[in-house]
């Protein structure tokens, strides 16, 4: 197989090209249009289509071959499609995009938006969405749903999607750019507790699939794998990919989120007038 | 509006139980997982022993059993043709004319149709066995959410196979049915078929 053909998709989604083009078109027009003072700088930029390209490649190159035919490559393609991606995503901070996109809307359109907002803040509490967020790992990673999941083409791609759309969703609320200070944003705090609470119930799948004895996923012993390689092997690679990574990703959620609570503080003690300390 | 309120959740239960009702009139215990609905229809263009061209409209109408492997292959495909052929000669007599087993050699640099069609025949002078170019092998493994692979050639030019160790089974329509575990049991097989083959008669 040619280098070239290593970037064509296994199994070509439509639908998912097309969402692909429409966001990186989108994301590219409201570079182009928008007030030179509001641009991302060329970091950011880089940080957002890092996180797109990834996502794609994991989903429309081969890659997605060796994903439904051995486990702890599927466990890497979830990885990318529910943390590292949506994680680059929410870092290079496109929201003054989003926002330039959202003035370009026709007044009269905006009403039909309103029930999606409805939604969004609905998802975006932060109890649901960390229940969500693990609650999809856990869903798609029980055994009979799984193997239901790795046999049918549709259900498949609904599982691809909704991680990545759950990741995105999760990863936004954390990383949220705005200070909860000034605006409605989610409190550090908050953010924390739900990085941790999302990291334990990973941890402990991980270390089950890990420590398991017998066959949790069998679905790759029927449907054969990409290459001979002993299934014990497979489960464990793909037991740790689901226990350590996430974790890590969590504890550096979290120092991301200190940071930044550091450095409110430290901006709000220097805005404030300095009051004389009583003796 | 009490009584239409009333009358409204007695309709929704009428609903909601009519629906429970169609969901499990259907249902039937398979020993073998059930993938009705989760996959295509039997299709395939592949060469079978003689080196004719042969398509699963060649089999309409008949319960197919379709395995994928390769004849070098030391365990897999040995026990499971003969748990197939077994279990097809354990069924009663109008039921065993209907049932075609069908094997699918997925090593097509090694399995020449004369390779295949000895044996095959070892195990049933019945069973179908086929093989393809490996494009059009890959296409069908695809088809049916599976792959093969293949391992590093030793000294002597010998290799493993990585290959689908579960058994399709397709029934007269033709529609994806049961999906049959390498561990299900030769009576647990015989049962399912049995009860696929008395459907619709």
């Amino acid at each position: 197989m040619s280098a070239a053909e290593y970037l064509l998709p296994y199994d070509f989604s439509p639908l998912t090209v097309l969402a692909y083009v429409l966001v990186l078109s989108l994301y590219s027009y409201g570079l182009f249009r928008m007030p030179e003072g509001d641009r991302p700088g060329s970091g950011r930029i880089f940080t957002f289509t890092l996180g797109v390209a990834l996502c794609y490649g994991v989903m429309q190159t081969q890659f997605d071959y060796y994903s439904q035919y051995m486990f702890f490559v599927h466990r890497g393609q979830h990885l990318i499609l529910h943390h590292l991606g949506p994680i680059l995503i929410a870092l290079s901070n496109p929201l003054p995009v989003i926002q330039f996109l959202y003035r370009q809307i026709p007044q009269v359109v905006r009403p039909f938006l309103v029930p999606i907002g409805w939604l969004y803040r609905c998802l975006q509490q932060p109890a649901l969405a960390s229940l969500l967020f693990f609650g999809l790992i856990y869903l798609w990673l029980w055994p009979p749903i799984h193997f239901d999941a790795m046999l049918s083409r549709d259900l498949y791609w609904v599982m691809n999607w909704s991680m990545l759309l759950d990741g995105l969703l999760f990863w936004w609320l954390i990383f949220d750019p705005r200070s909860p200070i000034t605006t409605n944003a989610l409190g550090y705090g908050k953010r924390m507790l739900c990085l941790a609470v999302v990291a334990l119930p990973q941890m402990i799948l991980g270390a089950t699939i890990v420590f398991s004895r017998g066959m949790v996923y069998d679905v790759y012993e029927v449907c054969g794998r990409a290459w001979p390689m002993p299934p014990e092997t497979d489960q464990l690679l793909g037991g740790l990919l689901t226990w350590i990574p996430p974790a890590m990703m969590s504890v550096f959620g979290i120092l991301i989120i200190l940071r930044r609570a550091m450095w409110d503080d430290v901006n709000r003690a220097s805005h404030s007038t300095p009051q004389e300390v009583p003796q | 509006m009490p009584k239409a309120n009333g009358f409204g959740k007695y309709a929704l239960t009428v609903c909601l139980l009519a629906l429970l009702v169609g969901c499990s009139g259907d249902q039937k215990n398979w020993n073998a997982k059930d993938i009705s609905g989760l996959m295509p229809e039997l299709a395939y263009q592949l060469t079978d022993t003689s080196g004719e061209t042969v398509t699963a409209q060649d089999t309409a109408g008949s319960i197919r059993l379709m395995f994928f492997g390769f004849t070098a292959c030391p365990d897999i495909c040995p026990t499971t043709l003969q748990k197939l052929s077994q279990a097809v000669k354990q069924l009663p007599e109008p039921a065993r004319e209907d049932v075609q087993i069908i094997f699918v050699s997925v090593d097509p640099n090694r399995d020449t149709p004369e390779r295949i069609k000895s044996y095959v025949e070892f195990f049933d002078d019945g069973i179908i066995g086929l093989t393809g170019t490996e494009d059009n092998l890959r296409e069908l493994s695809k088809r049916y959410r599976t792959t093969f692979g293949f391992e590093d050639p030793d000294e002597n030019g010998n290799y493993a196979v990585s290959h689908s160790g579960a058994v399709y089974v397709f029934d007269r329509k033709g529609d994806a049915r049961l999906l049959v575990r390498p561990q299900q049991s030769l009576d647990a097989l015989v049962a399912d078929l049995a009860a696929l083959a008395n459907e619709g008669v």
